[in-house]
C-alpha cells in the first residue's frame, strides 16, 4: 500500500505546492476532514480555514478561503480561490478577507444569504484565532 | 542648398522613431515573457475546475433542478457580449481583430432579431466600438491602472455579470479575446460562458465521486467561479497575445524605419555630391575666364 499520495495545491494564479503527502486536512463546508491515501473518491467545497499537509513528517499550514477539494484514491487536489502560505498571513490580510467576504453578502442573492453569513463566521473565526 | 539641411533633420526624427519602436518592442518581449508566465501558471486551476465540472456537469444538464447557469434560461433572445481588449494601442491589429469579430457576431445576432448588450473590458475596443454600439453597452471595465492582472479583477467581472444573469438581464454570454497562438499569430476567439460548456470527458471517468454536499449545492458554488475563471483565462491569454501582437508591429516599424533611413541617407549623399560637384563647376569656369 502506497503510503504517500500526490498533492496538489492551486489557485488561479499559481500553483502552490505539489507534494507527496502521507496526510492532508482539509476545512471540508461540511466539516474538517483528512484525506491520507487510498482515501474514497469525494468532492467537496472549502470553507476559510487551514489547509494543513504532512509531508516527510513536516506540516505545512495554508490558508485558503473557499474553492473545492478533489480526492481520490492517488492524491488530493486542491482548487482555492486565495490560498497562502501560513507564514504570509497577517492581520491585515484576514481582515481584507472578512472585509470582503461582508460586502459580498450584501450582494448576495437572498437564497445564499445563510451560505454568506457562515462564510462571514468563518473569516470571523480566522482573524480570532490569528490573534490569539 | 537648403534641401540638405531638411533631409539632415529627417533622417535625424526617423532615427529617434526607431529607438523608441525598437525599445518598446523590448519592453513588449520582456512583458510577453512575463504574461506568457502567467497564462502557463493559471491553466493547472483551470484545466482542474473544467475536469471537476465536466464530470459533475454531465450527471447534471439533463436534470430538472440544474442551476441555470448551465442549464440556460431556455431561451436566447437576449444576448451578452464582453468583448475584452488592451488598454494601450501600437500594437498592430490586436484590438481591431477583436473588435471586428465582436462587431461581426452582433451585426449577424441583430438581423436574426435578438437583443444585443455589451460589456467593454479595455479602452482600445470600447472606442472601436462605440461608434456602432454605444446604445447597447452596458458597462465597462477599465483596467488602465491595473499593472498585473490578478484573479480578483475576474472575478470581479464575473460577480457583474452573473448578477445581470440572476435578474435576468440576458439568456447567453459570450466573451471575446484574442488566444495566443505564437508571437506572431493570435486568433480572436469567442468564448460562451453561459450557459456553461464543458468538454465531456473523452471516457467515462471509472472513480465515482461522493460529494459533499450534494452534487447541485457543489455546483451552485462551482459555476460562478468557473466563469470568473474562463474570464481570467481569457484575460491572461489577451494580455500574452497584446504583447506579442505589439512585439511583432513594432519589430516592423523599427524594420520600417531602418530602410527609411537607408534611403534617405543616399539621397542625402547625392545631393550633397551635387552641391559639391556645383561649386567644383564654378571655380572652373570662373578661373578659365580670367
Amino acid at each position: 500500500m502506497a503510503d504517500t499520495m500526490q498533492f496538489d495545491l492551486v489557485s488561479p494564479e499559481r500553483k502552490l505546492a505539489s507534494v507527496a503527502a502521507e496526510s492532508v486536512s482539509i476545512p471540508g463546508s461540511e466539516g474538517d476532514m483528512v484525506a491520507m491515501p487510498n482515501h474514497a473518491p469525494v468532492v467537496t467545497t472549502l470553507r476559510p480555514g487551514y489547509v494543513s499537509v504532512v509531508a516527510d513528517g513536516e506540516t505545512t499550514d495554508y490558508l485558503v478561503t473557499g474553492g473545492f477539494a478533489e480526492i481520490s484514491a492517488e492524491g488530493v487536489s486542491v482548487l482555492a480561490e486565495n490560498a497562502l502560505p501560513k507564514g504570509e498571513v497577517t492581520k491585515k490580510v484576514l481582515e481584507e478577507f472578512h472585509r470582503i467576504a461582508e460586502e459580498d453578502a450584501k450582494d448576495a442573492a437572498e437564497h445564499n444569504s445563510a451560505a454568506a453569513a457562515r462564510r462571514i463566521a468563518d473569516h470571523h473565526d480566522l482573524l480570532l484565532r490569528h490573534g490569539s | 542648398m537648403a534641401n540638405l539641411k531638411d533631409l539632415k533633420t529627417r533622417i535625424q526624427s526617423v532615427k529617434n522613431t526607431r529607438k523608441i519602436t525598437k525599445a518598446m518592442q523590448m519592453v513588449a518581449a520582456a512583458k510577453l515573457r512575463r504574461a506568457q508566465e502567467s497564462a502557463e501558471d493559471a491553466r493547472p486551476y483551470a484545466a482542474q475546475m473544467n475536469a471537476v465540472l465536466g464530470n459533475l456537469a454531465q450527471g447534471a444538464a439533463e436534470s430538472e433542478s440544474a442551476p441555470l447557469l448551465l442549464r440556460g434560461t431556455g431561451k436566447d433572445e437576449v444576448h451578452l457580449l464582453i468583448v475584452a481588449t488592451s488598454e494601450r494601442g501600437l500594437c498592430g491589429g490586436f484590438n481591431s481583430s477583436i473588435a471586428k469579430m465582436a462587431r461581426a457576431h452582433a451585426n449577424e445576432l441583430k438581423a436574426a432579431g435578438k437583443t444585443v448588450k455589451m460589456i467593454t473590458v479595455g479602452k482600445k475596443g470600447r472606442d472601436q466600438l462605440k461608434r456602432d454600439f454605444s446604445d447597447i453597452m452596458i458597462n465597462h471595465v477599465d483596467h488602465s491602472e491595473v499593472k498585473r492582472l490578478a484573479y480578483t479583477h475576474a472575478a470581479s467581472i464575473g460577480k457583474d455579470v452573473i448578477k445581470r444573469f440572476d435578474t435576468a438581464e440576458f439568456d447567453v454570454a459570450t466573451i471575446f479575446y484574442s488566444e495566443f497562438e505564437s508571437v506572431v499569430t493570435q486568433i480572436p476567439t469567442a468564448l460562451q460562458l453561459i450557459p456553461a460548456k464543458f468538454d465531456a470527458p473523452e471516457e467515462a471517468s471509472s472513480t465515482v465521486y461522493d460529494f459533499e454536499p450534494d452534487e447541485n449545492e457543489i455546483l451552485d458554488d462551482l459555476l460562478p467561479r468557473s466563469v470568473a475563471t474562463q474570464i481570467f483565462t481569457a484575460l491572461l491569454e489577451n494580455g500574452a497575445s497584446e504583447q506579442g501582437a505589439r512585439m511583432s508591429a513594432m519589430d516592423n516599424a523599427t524594420r520600417n524605419a531602418g530602410e527609411m533611413i537607408d534611403k534617405l541617407t543616399i539621397e542625402y549623399n547625392r545631393s550633397r555630391q551635387a552641391a559639391i560637384t556645383n561649386e567644383l563647376i564654378e571655380i572652373i569656369s570662373g578661373a578659365e575666364a580670367l
